[in-house]
């Protein structure tokens, strides 16, 4: 392990860093310091994302290595936002999500195991290593796949949602996409009809600024993308990402509105990708500089959340080296377990085209 | 044996699917209120409700992926498209998400739903509005492709259609749905993937689908006054394909001609060709000749629309050739 590649800056480097003050937590008309979480809630919300962290500085390490091949996008960076959601929805909600797909399976609960084994297209992969990087399924978990086409998976989560209205169930449906989706036709088509329907839906588009690496100032003509909720008569907000105590309480306020009112909200999370768009192009350089990118990494997730917790003198030195440590060996144990996996077997090549049941 | 119009048995088949599965629904433009662009669905809005029989904004794209969303969580969508035509908006639907679902997901989401609408080309409606579809959908592995060419056939396979537990692309002829013939009451199913010999012949085979079946049958029915008898395949479904049909045909007579409404450029007759040169290479007596739409957009008007179609004349044309009898 120490001899492995450290592409990002990680939160063990960062934490020996002096951690900055957050001076407003301490005033005392702040509702609910750190969004009213427990002490446990806190801790399994950084081993959440300390795991996404360190599997996937481990993902990039086997793309490097050949044993992920194809497109991989990581999610280094945007972690608040996956854990903050799962930590507020329930394992009969239904999760859908684009193709940079890994921190949001990992804080689901779906298998480490699983998902490594799968991007190393192995048969024990959560998809039979049919899928890859970008489409990551488990039925298990209501994880209703990555999906790789930008914007396409925006009217599935709808109808996602419609299945449900028609159960007259209690369920939502949350799903994940990038700012520059908010520029396709699926986005609109699917609030107009999430809205028009009244559908229990949570469309989160995740505003890292970079539709691949065309700034978002290039290529959307209002920046501020969550008032698009308002053209279709949904209730819209801007949340900040990297803040997980944030991210919950957004989430909190969306899924009462789905359960209770059945109406769906069109959330903006504001991150920031700490790597490139996938692990084909450079992490600075070309589309943005070097100092923006470090400038941003001083709000990454992780540490913000170590910050929070060490403030409250909850997390010592030795607490965070554990979970840290956890969570290095669960992304070691599913490279293991997935380079000890057999390939999918050649006669599989043809299941799973059709299946010959009807109904 | 009741004598029902094209239209009215699609209509049958949906109801009684309705009627027998509560998981399955109907969705599209004007499909309630206005009971369908076509009346296909006339009347199903008043026995089931506007939960199960929905109408749509104008956005193929997004209703369709509504379908897919609603078929991966155990709904039975039938997803209609005013035309096929249409339904191009929608394609990332059917081809990236519908097709591929189960294959990448590892078989864990299977995809019970039917996109089902008119296809080709009527009278006049000029390029945009006049194109038969099937071949670009058959392309694809993960659908099947229905096109059905009579009213027992449409609602066979409809029924068919609703009950299969993949995505299946139903392909109606848009100047079918007048058309009559006899249907059976109530439970009549057609297998998808089983050709139909739609008459009997020894002299050559044509090999066709979905519009063309009733041209086919009428050539056969004039040229039977000259004493030329033709072996009539109802493929009925593109794909699965039914190649042990055509081989049984082409062993018999020898010679064949492949039928069909769209293009000629990777058409489904290209594909059927393929076939019957591979696995019927020493049973021919001629090579097999193919009669589809010239190469152009639709154009308007009527004479220049009717020389652009392929017809009875043209198919006959093709029949005496391959009998070296011009």
């Amino acid at each position: 392990m120490s001899t492995e590649a450290k592409p990002v800056p990680a939160a063990a480097q960062k934490r020996k860093e002096k951690p900055q003050a957050a001076q407003d937590s301490q005033t005392d008309d702040k509702p609910a310091p750190m969004g009213g979480t427990t002490r446990e809630e806190r801790r399994a919300l950084l081993k959440s994302m300390l795991l996404q962290r360190r599997f996937e500085e481990r993902c990039a390490e086997a793309y490097a290595l050949g044993k992920i091949g194809g497109f991989c996008h990581l999610y280094i960076g945007q972690e608040a936002i996956s854990t903050g959601t799962m930590s507020m929805i329930r394992p009969d909600d239904y999760v859908i999500t684009a193709y940079r797909d890994h921190g949001q399976a990992l804080a689901r609960g779906i298998s480490p195991r699983a998902i490594m084994a799968e991007l190393f297209g192995r048969d024990t992969g959560c998809s039979g290593g049919k899928g890859g990087s970008m489409h990551i399924f488990d039925k298990e978990t209501n994880f209703l796949g990555g999906h790789g086409i930008v914007g396409g998976h925006v009217p599935v989560a709808a109808g996602v949602a419609f299945a449900i209205k028609y159960r007259r169930g209690n369920q939502l449906c949350v799903c994940f996409f990038g700012e520059a989706a908010v520029n396709i036709g699926a986005f609109h088509e699917a609030l107009n009809m999430a809205s028009l329907w009244d559908l229990p839906v949570i469309f989160i588009i995740e505003n890292n600024r970079y539709g691949m690496g065309t700034a978002i100032s290039r290529s959307t003509a209002n920046e501020d993308v969550v008032v698009r909720a308002k053209g279709y008569r949904m209730i819209g907000e801007s949340v900040d990402g990297q803040d997980v105590f944030a991210v919950r309480d957004a989430i909190g306020r969306a899924a009462e509105r789905a359960r209770k009112e059945k109406r769906p909200t069109l959330l903006e999370m504001r991150t920031y990708r700490f790597m490139g768009h996938s692990m084909s192009d450079a992490v600075s350089g070309t589309y943005r500089t070097k100092d923006e990118l470090e400038e941003n990494m001083k709000r990454d997730p992780i540490l913000l959340l170590h910050n929070a917790m060490h403030e409250a003198g909850e997390l010592t030195e030795g607490d965070l080296h554990k979970i840290d440590d956890e969570a290095k060996a669960i992304a070691q144990d599913s490279w293991d377990f997935a380079d000890a996996s057999p390939e999918p077997p050649l006669e599989k090549l043809y299941t799973d085209v059709m299946t010959d049941t009807t109904s | 044996m009741a004598v029902v119009t094209y239209r009215d048995a699609l209509t049958q088949a949906l109801r009684e699917e309705l009627q027998r599965d509560d998981r399955v629904f109907l969705m599209g433009e004007e499909v309630a209120q206005y009971n369908g662009a076509y009346k296909v669905s006339k009347g199903l809005l008043d026995e089931f409700g506007p939960m199960r029989i929905v109408d749509t904004p104008i956005t193929e794209l997004g209703f369709a992926g509504v379908g897919v969303g609603a078929a991966m969580v155990g709904l039975r969508p039938i997803v209609e498209f005013m035309t096929w035509n249409f339904a191009l908006l929608a394609l990332d639907q059917v081809v990236n998400a519908a097709a591929k679902m189960m294959y990448m997901s590892g078989g864990q989401y299977s995809m019970p739903m039917v996109f089902r609408g008119p296809n080709g080309a009527a009278l006049q409606l000029s390029a945009q509005h006049s194109q038969a579809w099937e071949s670009w959908l058959a392309h694809i592995p993960g659908l099947k492709v229905c096109t059905p060419g009579t009213p027992a056939d449409a609602k066979g396979l409809l029924k068919a259609a609703i009950r299969d537990d993949n995505p299946v692309v139903f392909l109606e002829g848009e100047m079918l749905y007048n058309t009559k013939g006899e249907v059976p009451e109530g439970e009549h199913i057609v297998p998808i993937g089983v050709a139909e010999v739609k008459r009997e012949g020894d002299h050559c085979s044509i090999i066709t689908h979905g519009k063309m079946v009733l041209v086919g049958m009428k050539i056969a029915d004039d040229l039977a006054k000259e004493g030329i008898t033709l072996d009539v395949v109802d493929l009925r479904t593109v794909r699965p394909m039914d190649v042990e049909a055509i081989a049984r045909s082409v062993q018999k007579t020898n010679r064949a001609v492949v039928l069909e409404e769209g293009w000629e450029m990777c058409g489904v007759g290209a594909q059927v060709v393929d076939f019957i040169q591979r696995e019927c290479f020493d049973d021919l007596d001629a090579p097999v000749l193919r009669v589809h739409q010239e190469d152009v957009p639709m154009p308007y008007a009527k004479n220049l629309e009717r020389a652009a179609k392929p017809d009875a004349a043209k198919a006959i044309a093709a029949v005496r050739k391959v009998l070296y009898l011009d």
